[in-house]
């Protein structure tokens, strides 16, 4: 076993550690507040290679490692959840293309969005098929050399801001789950609509978009995989993506616990500062004990995502349940620590409640989670 | 032993509810996403007699008592979070000190004038170094001629801005920590008074919470409550039946929660794990009901409740907490945006286990019961 990272790992946590602290912390509560895109994180992370982070160097990128992309996550959402999904979502939109793209399509693809040029999402949800994907709407209708898509997709992430869209559509629909198939959709050539979803509990400077595809013409050279193969690949991909989601959970429990933690040191009651009193220290002990134990499961996962381990399905629902669930539970006490000022938007935590509250939810709700591990333990 | 209500308090649930679902309910989601006092509701909660509801009949009230207070606190939240803590705090801890503390003249003063709506009342206690702390409160009043002046800043005051009295604590004497401090009814309208920063909060956004500066406030003898030093078990007392309104809001919100999952269920294909985390909900809001219930009932016969009410108030903002996160669970992503009472829930639920006395502080109150 081996729990150290590696000299190149370290030190692009430290260059984005840095680069978070300078530009991104700043903007967190601006973000959240209007609710706007932040299009000025977005161009920071392009010009610094974090957008690169998701693909390897053959195809422009400068890792491709699951434990990199985590790492970069969690960095910024412990300063900016909003901010951490840049990086999560180019992840998980480029995931599809690495792994069922033809060389030709990685060619071709992945080097403008390892550049930072455009980012990636992934459209898979739709308003009658969040947990049941395999009840999904979309079609798409092949003419010669291009499929004609028509449909429409629901709580898609970055989809009203992203150049290349990856869409999932039935191809077969009397074929139920084993007649979806992905494409890949470029903005340029395969124009959509979106529409951003307003007033979100958190994670306020993500758009959540509505997309609407109306004979959207796609060329047949950005099918990925075979007709009927899609499904299987929305799932192989949820599986690489859901330890970032860990990450990401895992970063803002640590943002909320390092405000919290400084905080009680220096909030005086009683003649003492409250981190002298018992019950703030079991609190303290608890939560950094449940921190701990989800980063060892996050990071487990990443590496088995690495390492294309057979088990993976199982451990990668873990790390996202177990993280989501424990950032929930620890941005609630650190609220709690700072009594009325956690409460108030002066101070960053309240926000990291909401913000924690979608990892429950997204890229699998966690009950999907318990269903994922359940049918892992009793195949 | 008999755990159902009595047929008055029955009566009463229904008619609050009816009030509530009609005038404050619909007013909920605007309040909150425009961040607006809910001034109909409140006049509406007026016109029916909700916000004298602790106060004697010969002072204008309805004159019932601390379990019929929970019950009505319990309809408004269902309802309306915001408006359920407005009326709270003006109920609670904003008149009943009057009721418990004042003399004859205050009363006959103030009473009939909280009860009817034509003021709102508010309590002045927490200052920016002072939350748990209260006896280490600095805000000063100064002895005069015919009466004092009150110098400070309080913080975290609801109803801020829309109270037309406020119940101030403030230190009197040179006395240490909770010896030294007095209470004083002090009205809005008293020059030197002012509204300091509204804060823009996570949750309660209908019900303005915000700092209250005293500068120069002169006051006269006549309005400070209770007797010199006094103050602190003034606060005190208020606080121990506030807590009873703050379980009853508490088992509002959960309840709304509850009711809004079991809707959302019966639309969709129940799994296993849904019906047993709609188990635990129900299970859990049952066992809160029962012990705010009963803080309230002791509260009414006037038998010791601080014990109780510290429980009660644990345990109820912890489940509503909880209840309020598994509901939005429940929801999923169309939970989580525009205007959606689960997600207005989760940011309302967590104020509770905050205000009113930290869940931490109940904690303490309650091992210094149990030990005693």
């Amino acid at each position: 076993m081996d729990f150290e990272l590696t000299e190149e790992q370290v030190a692009i946590r430290d260059t984005i550690r840095a680069l978070v602290q300078d530009r991104v912390a700043p903007r967190a509560a601006e973000i959240d507040e209007k609710a706007e895109y932040p299009k000025d994180i977005e161009k920071v992370f392009a010009d610094n290679g974090i957008l690169g982070i998701p693909f390897p160097e053959q195809y422009g990128g400068i890792s491709g490692s699951s434990v990199t992309i985590c790492m970069g996550i969690e960095e910024i959402a412990k300063a900016c959840a909003t901010s951490s999904l840049i990086l999560a979502v180019q992840a998980l939109g480029s995931y599809p293309i690495l792994v069922a793209g033809s060389e030709e399509q990685k060619k071709r693809l992945c080097p403008p969005l390892a550049a930072g040029e455009k980012v990636a999402a992934y459209a898979l949800s739709e308003t009658g098929s969040g947990s049941d994907a395999a009840a999904m709407k979309t079609h798409a209708k092949r003419y010669g050399n291009e499929y004609v898509l028509n449909g429409a997709k629901q709580f898609i992430t970055a989809g009203s801001v992203a150049g290349t869209l990856v869409v999932f559509a039935q191809t077969d629909a009397e074929a139920d789950h084993r007649g979806i198939s992905a494409f890949v959709l470029e903005r340029e050539t395969s124009p959509w609509q979106a529409s951003k979803l307003e007033h979100k509990l958190g994670i306020r400077g993500s758009p959540t978009a509505q997309l609407v595809f109306e004979d959207v013409k796609v060329p047949a050279a950005n099918r990925l995989g075979e007709e009927g193969a899609g499904f299987k690949l929305a799932l192989a991909v949820l599986d690489r993506s859901r330890p970032g989601i860990g990450a990401q959970a895992l970063g803002i429990a640590e943002g909320a616990f390092d405000y919290a933690l400084n905080y009680v040191k220096d909030r005086q009651q009683f003649g003492q500062p409250i981190s002298a009193f018992q019950g703030i220290q079991f609190m303290l002990a608890d939560i950094a004990t449940q921190i701990e134990a989800a980063r060892h499961l996050v990071y487990r996962a990443a590496t088995k995502v690495d390492a294309k381990a057979p088990d993976l399905t199982k451990i990668a629902a873990m790390a996202k349940l177990f993280a989501s669930d424990m950032a929930m539970k620890v941005t609630t006490d650190c609220v709690q620590l700072l009594g009325g000022y956690g409460y108030i938007s002066d101070y960053p935590v309240e926000r990291m409640m909401r913000d924690a509250k979608i990892t429950q939810i997204y890229e699998g709700t966690n009950q999907i989670q318990r269903v994922v591990i359940a049918r892992a333990l009793l195949r | 032993m008999d755990l159902e209500l009595a047929a008055d308090h029955a009566t009463f649930r229904a008619a609050v509810r009816e009030l509530a679902q009609g005038a404050v309910a619909p007013l909920a989601a605007e309040v909150d996403r425009d961040h607006r006092f809910p001034e109909e509701a409140v006049r509406a909660a007026a016109e029916a007699g909700l916000l004298g509801v602790l106060i004697p009949s010969e002072y204008g009230g309805a004159g019932l008592d601390a379990l019929a207070f929970a019950i009505c606190i319990e309809e408004l939240a269902q309802a309306c979070a915001s408006t359920s803590v407005i009326v709270d705090v003006h109920t609670s801890v904003g008149s009943e000190p009057i009721l418990l503390f004042g003399n004859e003249e205050q009363k006959r003063t103030w009473l009939p004038r909280l009860a009817s709506g034509e003021l709102l009342g508010a309590f002045a206690l927490t200052e920016p170094a002072s939350g748990s702390d209260a006896a280490s409160l600095q805000a000063s009043a100064r002895r005069t001629g015919d009466g004092y002046v009150l110098n400070g800043t309080k913080i975290f005051i609801t109803n801020v801005g829309h109270a037309g009295l406020y119940v101030v604590f403030a230190r009197s004497g040179p006395e240490e920590r909770a010896a030294g401090v007095s209470a004083f009814l002090v009205p809005a309208a008293t020059p030197g008074v002012r509204v300091g920063q509204v804060f823009k909060k996570m949750g309660l956004n209908g019900s303005p919470t915000g700092e209250l500066v005293l500068e120069d406030v002169a006051v006269p003898a006549g309005n400070r409550l209770g007797a010199e030093g006094q103050g602190f078990t003034v606060a005190m007392r208020a606080l121990d039946s506030g807590r009873i309104g703050i379980s009853g809001q508490a088992l509002g919100i959960a309840q709304a929660a509850v009711d809004e999952s079991r809707a959302l269920l019966a639309q969709r294909a129940r799994q296993q794990g849904d019906d047993f985390l709609l188990a635990d909900m129900a299970t859990r809001l049952e066992s809160a009901r029962l012990l705010a219930y009963h803080a309230a009932w002791l509260c009414s016969l006037g038998r010791p409740f601080t014990r109780q009410a510290s429980m009660a108030k644990l345990h109820c903002t912890d489940t509503a907490m909880q209840l309020a996160l598994d509901a939005l669970q429940l929801a999923g992503e169309e939970g989580a945006v525009s205007g959606s009472p689960f997600e207005r829930h989760v940011r309302d639920a967590k104020a509770l286990q905050i205000y009113e006395g930290s869940n931490q502080i109940q904690r303490m109150v309650i091992a210094r019961e149990v030990l005693r």
